[in-house]
């Protein structure tokens, strides 16, 4: 039996607690001499990344190394992607090679769970984002870096800010912090809002403003200017006035609550730098969380004889 | 055996495991505690005064068993020796036997472990597979001066060269029995129970 990690919705709160408490445990390797752990010694993790990326790859790339595992990185730019390969023949390739997991991000929405169900590979598949979709490490790791700075996701009010409509990390987070117990609120002009959110275990709202005095955590989100093929908003000025995070802002929000990003930043859109730099800001510490996250995730769904997390793959489980 | 015998009892397993084998005590709460006491002065003599040790406990039980031992020693010398935990998990050969499991706690009390004489602390001394993957973990951690072992139950059955310094009772065994320490952190009360195993586990 095979299985990923392709969405936040298949997590039951029990497992999304195990990653998380086995994050917190691995995070303590950091602050050793030795940052490296046996357990996945001789594994093969791939890093199929068909979409850019600094931070989800380097992170992935850590993590699977501070296990041991051997790791290959592969880019769609400067490989045979350019020359025209398909999703499939790649994932031939890498079957194979005999990549244990395979650690995929992709433009177009669905492509790990393709990945994953095609039958064309058998290892673990991970998502590292897919279009417009979900990008569950991130909201795990948000949700690590929530729980270590509140205390607990029960009860607790999160705001998550901006671009709703072309974000995957705002998708999984609404799924994951609603599993966990927490009550999210989308804000966004009306032109970010996805069509089918009053269906989302969440509420939403068209202002800022009325919404941060409430928040324990805001969540700003980028503004995809590459997802945009369309006016969503008059001019950057106007979005950063009545989105963008600013000091005055800031200073509505109750005197404990953090602000987060899950980066890259436009700095002076959504959020301004005194905001960013701030000591409210958790932004530089969720990228130290999400190499814990990400070999919680690993070891869960690798070091065992069988995962102990993820979603069962109904065609490979034969 | 010797001690322990005036109180054998017979436990009944869990109703709702009615499969499970009825298990009898081989050590009660105060014969555990007597164990216990030994160990504690036989480690403040062998170490003469066990000035540089620091106790490692491997969770969950063997982290119960160091702090206990730790509080003993104070009772005994006044002495309070650094006390952790040393979760060896991620180091276990039979890690891809199982399902994943969920991590224990690591403890590594302030002064390090560098130069020190450490006592790894466990309940049940078996194979000796899990002291391997202690020696393994803590040699990521610094390099103590050296490393002795302290158990509460020796059942035999060894599968490498590994042998403890300190055993709180030698119970011969078979393999087809099983041994559990209950204690009172834990399970509510102090026991060493021995059994027959389920049909089918391990």
């Amino acid at each position: 039996m095979k299985r990923h990690l392709l969405s936040t919705a298949d997590l039951s709160a029990d497992d999304a607690t195990l990653i998380l408490d086995t994050a917190a445990e691995l995070a303590r390797i950091a602050d050793r001499p030795i940052k490296k752990l046996p357990t996945l010694r001789g594994r093969t993790v791939v890093n199929l990344f068909f979409e850019d990326s600094t931070r989800t790859r380097i992170s992935f790339e850590t993590a699977a190394k501070r296990l041991s595992a051997d790791v290959i990185n592969f880019s769609a730019k400067g490989s045979s992607v350019s020359k025209g390969e398909s999703l499939k023949d790649t994932a031939l390739t890498l079957e194979a090679m005999g990549a244990d997991a395979v650690v995929v991000r992709h433009w177009a929405s669905g492509g790990a769970y393709r990945l994953a169900h095609a039958g064309w590979i058998r290892s673990a598949v991970v998502n590292a984002g897919d279009g417009t979709h979900e990008h569950p490490t991130q909201a795990l790791l948000d949700a690590y870096t929530l729980r270590s700075r509140l205390g607990s996701l029960e009860g607790r009010r999160v705001g998550i800010v901006g671009d709703v409509l072309h974000s995957r990390v705002a998708r999984s987070n609404v799924h994951l912090l609603a599993t966990l117990g927490a009550e999210v609120t989308l804000v966004a002009p009306p032109t970010l809002m996805p069509f089918a959110v009053d269906t989302w275990p969440c509420s939403y709202s068209y202002e800022l403003d009325p919404v941060l005095p409430k928040l324990d955590a805001v969540m700003m989100l980028r503004v995809q200017r590459e997802r945009m093929d369309q006016a969503f908003f008059p001019t950057e000025r106007e979005y950063s006035r009545r989105y963008g995070l600013h000091a005055k802002r800031m200073a509505a929000l109750p005197e404990h609550a953090v602000v987060m990003h899950p980066g890259p930043m436009n700095r002076g859109l959504e959020i301004s730098a005194e905001v960013a730099d701030s000591t409210r800001s958790t932004i530089t510490e969720q990228v130290t969380n999400g190499v814990s996250v990400r070999m919680a995730v690993l070891y869960l769904l690798l070091g065992g004889s069988e995962p102990a997390i993820g979603t069962e793959n109904e065609e490979g489980a034969k | 055996m010797t001690d322990g015998t005036e109180d054998l009892a017979v436990l009944s397993a869990a109703p709702e495991s009615a499969a499970e084998q009825a298990m009898r005590a081989v050590l009660d709460a105060s014969a555990v505690q007597r164990a216990l006491t030994r160990i504690a002065h036989e480690i403040l003599e062998r170490t003469q005064g066990a000035d540089d040790a620091v106790l490692l406990g491997i969770p969950t039980r063997g982290a119960h068993l160091a702090s206990r031992l730790g509080r003993q020693i104070a009772a005994v010398e006044g002495l309070e020796l650094p006390v952790g935990t040393l979760d060896v998990t991620m180091y276990r050969d039979d890690l891809r036997l199982k399902p994943a499991r969920a991590l224990g706690r690591t403890e590594i009390p302030g002064g390090g472990v560098d130069g020190k004489l450490v006592v790894l602390v466990d309940d049940v001394l078996f194979s000796g597979r899990t002291i391997r993957a202690a020696l393994d973990a803590l040699g990521d951690i610094g390099r103590p001066r050296a490393v002795q072992l302290a158990v509460l139950v020796d059942r035999g059955h060894r599968e490498l060269p590994i042998r403890a310094d300190y055993v709180g009772k030698n119970l011969p065994t078979a393999q087809r029995e099983t041994v559990q320490v209950r204690l009172a952190e834990t399970d509510g009360q102090d026991a060493v129970l021995l059994g027959v195993k389920k049909a089918g586990s391990r």
